[in-house]
């Protein structure tokens, strides 16, 4: 009998350790994911007014400004139809070009400018980010079911 | 016809894995000796094949022959000799063969070293890698052969990507599969026992050696990627939680349960479904990792390869890999004999907790890096799940953990008592603390994170110092008597212990201490970070062999003393055409100085990021400590003499 209690004892507190454990795993996942969103989303203001994101998509050609600080930087990024302006500052992944796919992760200032704190290029010359040519293709697909007359498609 | 040679020799492998993996099997269900005796020879035929195969490819590479491929696809005319080497596993099919390659280098050496194996279990051993190199030969003959003719030629290759052009190349990858495919053996084992039904003390200790063999190989494996990644992504960053290092993370964490649960298996028996369970899920994450990382389903740099019916099969392989071997274990487990008990609060129960722990972590990294991939292939949306999610979550399993590790050694096996410990740690314990809140006073910053971190730094030595004590106290003997009585076995848990903690303290200081600014500047400017002063002496054109770089000069000054030059390069590989930032660090044991060049600014100034990074290198010793333990571990005499009666133990030391 007391062996009987004390084992059950035993998996009664493994049970609330590993409860506890998925408790706190699971609560840091969902305050830590990190949605993506394209161009034209940010646009039409689908986007969180609090929590960073992600946008992807080309930087316009001829939109790099930098600013007389040196350090930072404007530039236009764009899925085709909208194109939303990005501040970044600090130094640029080796592969950021005009005209190349683009991911940055940051927040929308109330002027609708997005303040990104990390920009990702990625590491191959003919490599498109995925976020990017996802943003690329959704565009075009909403551009197509446009011009019958229904607009939107499914995020 | 090199090529040829290597892909027949590739076929002809393939045909004597079939023998290795099925006769011997089941020649020890049908108890027939001629079947079983095929797998010794057939395991050697297997590796001399492969290892054809092997030589016929970097042949390949050496001669720059662009008939081929593969070699055009990863090389070029311009690329250095080693380079070129290595560039052997720098794509999705080289990195198989190097895959099986090694495969056939573990089933070599259980060939040659089980001579204490009873016959029946060698040959089961030797049939299950046998199985395992089946798929992966077939799926490198039909899906992605690395010999394949590029009709007609190229006139040039198209360069390996420069990100790999790196001597961490040369190490980095043979030292992961070593690590990843070196589970196998652990796996084999667990499946040869299941089989024969001898799930016992002696099954645990020949599982051992080979089992801390390839973890050792895996944290080196990790370290050197960890140490690339450090200086030549040029953000001085050495952990991004990256899907493809966490891929090499998940079999680290449950190898290293593994290799605790085995401990407890072989001195006490208990545990022996569990260990069974983490040697199958250890080498199932290794076959993920290497579907993760070589099928091109991740956003990630390491992912170069994008092929989804590779990815297809790999994830048929999977299936039948964990499928067939849970279900062996379900079929098998019933007649799995209990081992030893245990009260609540002994050695055992203090090791099962650290396997939980070990093993919770090991998901919680597996829902990281796996849920966004599934919400992808579902079209539920796009997400990312970043560093904060992880850096949140280990901190609180592992902290315990590692407490926990500071009080496993003292106790005793199948019972222990609290006060008794209490009482023998409580030194190691005030002292922890103490320190812990002292030091960062003394460092100028305090926060909650740096505290623990230095108490279970603080608290793993001390409390391995005091576990050392209690040792060379016992009774009577001399000094050196006791010393000797200590196994290397012993000596090399120890060490890694330490290693854990000189990790910690590397991780704890760096991350609360580094400081970094990103600054424009002039020829002659100066920059001060962390009490050091970085001269900018301009930039000069410097020629490599397939690149040009522009390499900036900052002469680093401390107290009006110059202590070190910095180089960071911005290069460009002329054949992809693609830009480069090669850091330029000075290391040190205290601290590290790191500078990289962003972009010119125009009238010759600069954007240049630098870093002040102290004690960053602990972090790297850390891990080589832990290895450096293992080494110790697997020299422990009683592993090279015969077991001539397998059913008997040794007296318990560790």
């Amino acid at each position: 009998m007391k062996l009987r209690y004390k084992r059950a004892s035993l998996i009664g507190a493994a049970i609330v350790a590993v409860a506890l454990a998925v408790t706190l795993i699971l609560s840091a996942f969902r305050s830590n994911i990190v949605f993506f969103y394209t161009p034209t989303q940010v646009a039409n203001g689908e986007v969180p007014k609090d929590a960073s994101f992600r946008i992807g998509g080309m930087v316009v050609e001829h939109s790099l400004e930098r600013q007389p600080d040196g350090l930072t930087v404007h530039f236009v990024v764009t899925d085709t139809v909208k194109h939303i302006p990005v501040s970044y500052q600090g130094i640029l992944p080796d592969l950021f070009k005009e005209g190349k796919g683009v991911v940055a992760q940051g927040v929308l200032d109330l002027e609708g400018r997005f303040i990104a704190s990390n920009v990702l290029a990625k590491h191959d010359e003919n490599y498109m980010p995925p976020e990017a040519a996802e943003a690329l293709k959704r565009a075009k697909a909403a551009e197509a079911t446009q011009t019958p007359g229904t607009a939107g498609s499914k995020s | 016809m090199i090529p040829e040679i290597g892909h027949f020799a590739l076929i002809l492998a393939l045909l004597v894995a079939v023998v290795q993996g099925v006769f011997p099997i089941a020649g020890a269900a049908l108890n027939k000796p001629a079947w079983i005796a095929l797998a010794k020879p057939s395991a050697r035929l297997q590796f001399l094949l492969v290892t054809l195969a092997m030589l016929c490819l970097a042949y390949t590479f050496a001669i720059k022959d662009y008939s081929v491929l593969y070699v055009a696809s990863n090389s070029n005319s311009k690329l250095p000799l080693h380079y070129r080497v290595a560039a052997l596993w720098g794509g999705h099919e080289g990195s198989l063969l190097l895959w099986v390659f090694i495969l056939n280098l573990w089933t070599l050496a259980v060939s040659f070293f089980s001579k204490a194996l009873p016959e029946l279990t060698r040959a089961r051993i030797l049939g299950v890698m046998g199985l395992i190199s089946i798929g992966f030969l077939l799926f490198m003959l039909t899906v992605s052969n690395p010999f394949e003719r590029l009709i007609p030629a190229a006139i040039d290759g198209r360069d390996l990507n420069p990100l790999l052009q790196d001597p961490g190349m040369v190490f980095h990858p043979p030292m992961l599969y070593m690590g990843y495919v070196g589970f196998s053996v652990a796996f084999a084992f667990a499946i040869a026992a299941l089989l024969g039904g001898e799930l016992d003390a002696a099954w645990a200790r020949w599982s051992r050696p080979w089992t801390t063999l390839a973890w050792l190989f895996l944290t080196v494996g990790i370290m050197a990627g960890s140490n690339w990644a450090y200086y030549e992504l040029g953000w001085g960053g050495w952990w991004f939680w990256d899907a493809v290092e966490n891929a090499s993370f998940m079999p680290w964490l449950v190898g290293t349960a593994l290799i605790h649960s085995l401990a407890v298996t072989e001195k006490r028996g208990s545990f022996k479904a569990w260990t069974v369970l983490l040697a199958i899920t250890a080498f199932s994450l290794s076959l993920l990792g290497t579907f993760l990382v070589r099928s091109g389903v991740l956003t990630s740099v390491h992912a170069f390869a994008t092929d989804p019916e590779r990815g297809l099969f790999i994830l048929a392989f999977l299936v039948i890999v964990i499928g067939g071997s849970l279900g062996l274990f379900a079929w098998r487990a019933t007649s799995i004999a209990k081992g030893g008990s245990f009260s609540a609060f002994s050695r055992e129960s203090l090791l099962l907790s650290n396997n939980v722990l070990l093993v919770v972590a090991a998901a919680s990294v597996m829902l990281g890096t796996l849920y966004p991939l599934f919400l992808d292939t579902l079209n539920l949306g796009k997400i990312s799940v970043g560093p904060p999610y992880f850096d949140t979550v280990f901190a609180p399993l592992m902290a315990p953990a590692v407490f926990l590790m500071g009080i496993g050694p003292l106790a005793r096996w199948k019972k222990a008592e609290l006060p008794e410990l209490i009482v023998r740690l409580r030194w190691a314990f005030l002292v922890s603390v103490v320190t812990a809140i002292l030091l960062p006073l003394i460092l100028g910053r305090w926060t909650p994170m740096v505290g623990l971190g230095l108490f279970l730094a603080f608290w793993v030595f001390f409390s391995s110092l005091q576990t050392l004590w209690g040792r060379l106290r016992l009774a009577g003997l001399p000094i050196s008597e006791r010393l000797r009585s200590l196994t290397r076995s012993w000596w090399g848990m120890w060490l890694a212990h330490i290693g854990i903690g000189v990790f910690i303290l590397g991780v704890t200081i760096v991350k609360g201490f580094e400081t970094e600014t990103a600054v424009r500047m002039h020829p002659g400017d100066v920059a001060h970070l962390s009490g050091y002063d970085f001269t900018f002496d301009g930039v000069a054109e410097v020629q490599g062999p397939n690149y040009i770089a522009t390499q900036g000069n900052l002469r680093v000054s401390c107290n009006q003393r110059e202590v070190a030059s910095l180089h960071p390069q911005k290069r460009l590989y002329t054949v992809q055409n693609m830009p480069m930032t090669e850091a330029g660090i000075a290391a040190g044991l205290w601290s590290d100085q790191y500078a990289s060049l962003g972009e010119s600014l125009g009238d010759g100034s600069w954007s240049v990021r630098i870093y002040h990074k102290p004690m960053v290198n602990w972090i790297w010793g850390g891990c080589l400590l832990m290895a450096a333990g293992g080494v110790l571990a697997l020299s422990d005499k009683r592993y090279r003499i015969r077991h001539k009666r397998p059913g008997q133990q040794k007296v318990a030391t560790v």
